[in-house]
């Protein structure tokens, strides 16, 4: 499979992506935020990083980027749409995602290991997660902490559309496991046709033994066992 | 002719800058502080002749689709000679 890694001026986890996807035996390239194709793509990362040096608000500026556009019409299509950290805040200013992320509620940076709960197994994000286990992926950022309103938040519990939320090493979704203030622990979601999801922690920064967790490539492996069912089913 | 647009985070949304802020000047002494918001001034020059109403509408979307994000933020816009 094949994935396009869209890369912004500071975007700084375009390459870790490229090398995530590429370790996991896939391609990938780097499409610059001024291109306004996509190529071969089977699907699409936004990267983590600081795009436009989050001015005004982290992705308010990146939504706008014509590569942005290519990625709306992919998702329209049906094209699978993963965004990571400052990823996930440009898809959720562009309208892809509801909600969006503010400050953590303590003003202060987190770069940590955290612990996910995936409440949500039948999306192309989250088939290859085992079941029983708590995910370990760290986080980096400063505006992490999930907020959307009470109806956005009832539709999304409504139609298993919270994919990951904060918990504890054992799987237990507390308080003290939040760390950033997250409305309902949130730490990623999906769009309503599951084929759109973004997460403030990275799997991309957890897919090898030397980094401490291999646990973010089940959410890559996921992505690609639905593509390749895809290709199967339209080759039938 | 100047827009003026003030930006400010809802009500419902976690303000831990504007906490912080009424904190501290609870520690310096101010009383009376119920509550303190922070958000963003912006302020954008326009050309001379520009119409004033047409910039209005104009500003309001770009108000509404990029300055402010409708999810978080409330925002007020005003256009002054």
């Amino acid at each position: 499979m094949h994935f396009a890694v869209l890369q912004f001026p500071a975007s700084n986890c375009d390459q870790d992506c490229v090398h995530a996807i590429r370790s996991l035996g896939h391609t990938s390239e780097l499409v610059w935020h001024k291109d306004t194709a996509l190529g071969q793509a089977d699907a699409v990362i936004v990267p983590g990083g600081f795009s436009y040096g989050d001015y005004l608000r982290c992705g308010a500026i990146a939504r706008f980027s014509p590569v942005m556009q290519a990625v709306q019409q992919f998702a329209k299509d049906g094209g699978l749409v993963l965004g990571v950290c400052n990823g996930f805040q440009i898809l959720c200013e562009a309208g892809l995602l509801p909600g969006a992320l503010v400050r953590n509620r303590d003003l202060q940076f987190h770069c940590e290991q955290v612990f996910l709960k995936t409440d949500n197994f039948a999306t192309p994000f989250t088939s290859a997660i085992p079941r029983d286990q708590a995910l370990k992926i760290p986080i980096a950022h400063g505006e992490g902490c999930y907020f959307a309103d009470a109806g956005t938040l009832a539709k999304l519990q409504a139609n298993g559309q919270i994919l990951w939320r904060y918990c504890d090493a054992g799987g237990a979704v507390t308080e003290a496991a939040n760390p950033n203030g997250s409305l309902l622990n949130i730490a990623g979601i999906a769009n309503e046709r599951f084929n759109v999801a973004g997460l403030m922690p990275h799997p991309d920064r957890s897919c090898e033994s030397i980094l401490g967790s291999t646990d973010g490539k089940f959410i890559f492996e996921s992505m690609i066992a639905a593509l390749q069912q895809r290709g199967a089913a339209e080759a039938a | 002719m100047k827009a003026k647009i003030v930006i400010t985070p809802k009500k419902a949304v976690l303000d831990p800058q504007g906490k912080t802020v009424q904190t501290a000047l609870e520690h310096m002494g101010y009383a009376g502080v119920a509550a303190v918001h922070v958000g963003k001034y912006i302020e954008i020059d326009l050309q001379p002749g520009t119409d004033k109403a047409a910039a209005t509408t104009a500003l309001n979307e770009a108000a509404h689709k990029f300055l402010s994000n409708p999810v978080i933020e409330d925002y007020r816009l005003e256009i002054v000679d």
